[in-house]
């Protein structure tokens, strides 16, 4: 080989060999760094117990950022005052949750103490069940029909998962001009001879496009997760189905849905889990009205917590602690189903 | 060679240096929020006084009016915040508010000049500190959109009028030119004290307790309850969000959706440069109840901040500010009234004001002395800003149909006894 030959053969593998070297390199350079100290902790601590080491950065990032600020919520939900610094606060032991829990009837929200926060309530568990129903029809629709050999198919791929990237309070900005007295849809309705609706102003409405904007903004995600498995799915079976003239819905019923299902599930609990945390949107987009028919758990604590003059930590904490435990047992129940479909 | 190469290193090293002993030694950051173009103003100012005071440099930190009430109190509370901020709820904020008497060249100045509103200021049983100064004294009272009486050929309520006499005149206008809000009101506790006091409200203080709700409040409560009831004002402003929520009506009526906005002075300068000769609007004095024509006074005032590690430069910097030239210069040009005792006399010279606005700023300026003292003593209470907070949640419910009037008034009371319990929990 001549040197012409040798140099144009190098030119040929071009930058993508250069970063390989280079990565090659430096991962080296870092490991010959980080092996001594790693074999004196070896010969320290023993190899049984080197995992631990692994998992220290990942595990200080969590107890800072996660189970510090859990603690400090609990002490904020047994203390007391305005005062910020858990050290200055008085105690108060469980009178914030008996607070909130002072109820004449769970299911009249008039009738509690802190009507407010059962009011967020009922208003999240409607959500969370409506939201739940349309995301998980509408993505799997969806899905199905992108799993099919239709034009564009890879562009409406992109037009459905585009909502997901943006950002939940521009998504609900978007929603709220279309929607307002003056806005688009109204612009359309009338154009068409009909009357304007106070979206904003009817609770059934309210809730509805709380829903709608929810499902539009984050179908895309799980549309995502429902297509790659139906990709999953061997096409084998439904060669053998369609030998055997099994009608489509059979299909669907026998065969996709249930080999969808462990899909279906993590769908189901991160819809349920999200439903349950839901705030920016619907605050943005309706405030929490109108009166309080689309107040959620997490605005009553914002609210509770912030946007009064006497800022109740106290209150607000016990809430969350509260909206904690319910999202602790979902996410058992996650564990729980998943465990038992894998085994 | 060598050596000139040293010495020119030497002498770069030493004019970087020299440039940073000239440089200002002392930052001071204020937080502040616009309604109109006083943040522009205020900067202009400052970067004077800055001409004059080499050691000191200010940063204007511009931010929505939110975080003034959401987010500087929980700055404070942790210790940490900026050195000076202009707020509203000084009665809320007044523990963490620096005293400056012993660091302004004239505490007498300011006494005869702010006196009446460093009260405001004040945590209760002090009666000496100067925490700051009236950047705006405001006090509501209702626009009215001039063009949309001509236009209905309805005649407007002359003066002493009722607010059912106005109620009922914009609600026929409305009628006639399909306007969709006849009457409207900010939805704030501020605006809605403003028909309370006239209806006779008291906020008083019995057996050591707040009582909120009285028969004033129940008359005024009522009277925006049978308004949203018959159409006289939309649920789009009151019922449409929840809890603490603010919605103004400012950008409806703008539009010319509004026939009578009761909002108040803060919005003239805003109102002049938007609509312009689009129609023609006017300020009215405050319609009258069964007890008196008041409206309620308020405002915003720059005040230091015990947070600030620069008390002598915060002084020094308000001192320039609160001087009756800059003040003169800052309301002039941001066609605020003065919350200075000195100017509100001697009047100021809107120079930049339309003659519509030039109006409704005289129209704002008299009603300043018609002003029942019991509105002044509700502004200045420090739990103004709580009954204001459950009073708006409260009748927002009502608006919708949620709950009742009553059940409302209970709400209130409740809402504003546990508050006022929680804020005197002391470890």
């Amino acid at each position: 080989m001549t040197d012409t030959m040798r140099s144009h053969g190098e030119a040929a593998r071009g930058p993508s060999a250069a970063v390989a070297a280079v990565t090659t390199g430096s991962a080296n350079t870092l490991m010959r760094l980080t092996d001594p100290p790693m074999r004196a902790v070896q010969r320290l601590i023993g190899a049984a117990r080197m995992p631990y080491v692994f998992l220290l950065p990942n595990l200080v990032f969590f107890g800072l950022f996660v189970f510090l600020p859990i603690g400090i919520n609990i002490v904020f939900s047994v203390t007391g005052g305005t005062a910020l610094f858990p050290g200055e606060r008085p105690y108060a032991g469980a009178e914030h949750y008996a607070r909130l829990l002072d109820c004449g009837s769970y299911l009249d929200a008039a009738s509690c103490r802190e009507d407010l926060f059962w009011r967020g309530v009922g208003n999240t568990l409607t959500f969370t069940v409506l939201q739940m129903v349309a995301m998980v029809l509408f993505s799997l629709v969806t899905a199905l029909v992108l799993n099919r050999p239709i034009r564009g198919r890879g562009f409406f791929r992109a037009v459905y998962f585009f909502p997901v990237l943006l950002s939940p309070v521009v998504v609900a900005l978007i929603w709220k001009w279309i929607l307002q007295r003056d806005g688009l849809l109204n612009a359309v309705l009338t154009t068409a001879g009909g009357e304007k609706i106070l979206f904003f102003v009817d609770p059934g409405w309210a809730m509805f496009w709380a829903v709608f904007v929810s499902v539009w903004a984050h179908m895309g995600f799980y549309t995502l997760i429902l297509l790659a498995g139906l990709q999953a799915i061997p096409r084998d079976v439904y060669e053998a189905a369609e030998m055997d003239g099994t009608r489509p819905w059979r299909v669907f019923h026998r065969i996709t849905l249930p080999l969808l299902w462990p899909n279906l599930l993590v769908v189901l609990v991160l819809v349920l889990i999200r439903s349950v945390q839901v705030f920016d949107e619907v605050f943005v987009l309706t405030g929490g009205g109108p009166g309080t028919a689309t107040l959620m758990v997490v605005q009553y604590i914002y609210t509770t917590a912030f946007a009064n003059q006497v800022q109740n930590f106290g209150l607000a904490g016990a809430a969350s602690v509260l909206l904690g435990a319910v999202l602790f047992v979902l996410t058992l129940i996650q564990l729980f189903l998943t465990r038992r479909r894998a085994s | 060679m060598k050596k000139a190469a040293w010495m020119a290193g030497c002498a770069l090293a030493l004019s970087i240096l020299g440039a940073a002993g000239a440089q200002a030694e002392t930052t001071l950051r204020i937080m502040w929020y616009s309604d109109g173009n006083e943040g522009e103003v205020m900067n202009d100012l400052l970067r004077r006084f800055e001409e004059k005071n080499k050691d000191v440099k200010v940063v204007l930190d511009q931010v929505p009016f939110k975080a003034i009430n959401e987010t500087l109190p929980v700055q404070l509370a942790s210790g940490k915040g900026p050195d000076l901020a202009r707020i509203t709820d000084m009665g809320g904020l007044a523990p963490y508010l620096l005293d400056i008497r012993s660091h302004v060249k004239d505490a007498v100045y300011w006494e005869q000049n702010y006196g009446p509103f460093l009260q405001w200021m004040r945590v209760p049983g002090n009666t000496s500190a100067i925490p700051g100064y009236m950047t705006q004294l405001t006090v509501t009272g209702p626009f009215v959109n001039k063009t949309l009486f001509e236009q209905a050929g309805v005649a407007m309520p002359g003066a002493n009028a009722t607010w059912e006499d106005w109620a009922k005149a914009a609600k026929a206008v409305a009628d006639k030119v399909q306007a969709p809000f006849p009457v409207a009101f900010d939805r704030s506790g501020h605006r809605f004290f403003g028909l309370a006091v006239s209806q006779g409200a008291q906020m008083a203080e019995a057996g050591g307790e707040l009582k909120p709700v009285d028969d004033g409040f129940k008359r005024a409560a009522k009277l925006v309850v049978d308004w949203h009831k018959s159409g006289v004002m939309s649920k789009e402003l009151w019922g449409a969000v929840s809890g603490t929520a603010y919605r103004g009506a400012n950008e409806e009526f703008k539009n010319a959706q509004v026939v009578f906005y009761e909002s108040g002075s803060w919005q003239t300068a805003q109102f002049d440069k938007t609509i312009g000769d689009a129609f023609d609007w006017i300020a009215v004095p405050t319609p009258c109840g069964p007890a008196n024509c008041s409206g309620m006074p308020g405002g915003a005032a720059l005040v230091a901040l015990k947070t600030s590690s620069h008390p002598a430069e915060v002084g020094r910097l308000l001192d320039y500010l609160a001087s009756e030239e800059v003040a003169n210069e800052f309301y002039a040009r941001t066609l605020f009234v003065p919350g200075h005792i000195g100017l509100a006399r001697k009047g100021i010279a809107y120079t930049s004001a339309s003659p519509q606005a030039a109006a409704a700023l005289k129209v704002f300026g008299d009603a300043v002395g018609k002003l029942d003292p019991v509105a002044y003593r509700i502004q200045g209470d420090p739990s103004s800003r709580i009954v204001f907070n459950a009073a708006i949640s409260r009748l927002g419910q009502v608006v919708v149909g949620e709950t009742s009037l009553d059940d409302a008034y209970q709400r209130i009371s409740a809402d504003v006894a546990q508050q006022i319990a929680e804020r005197r929990k002391k470890q």
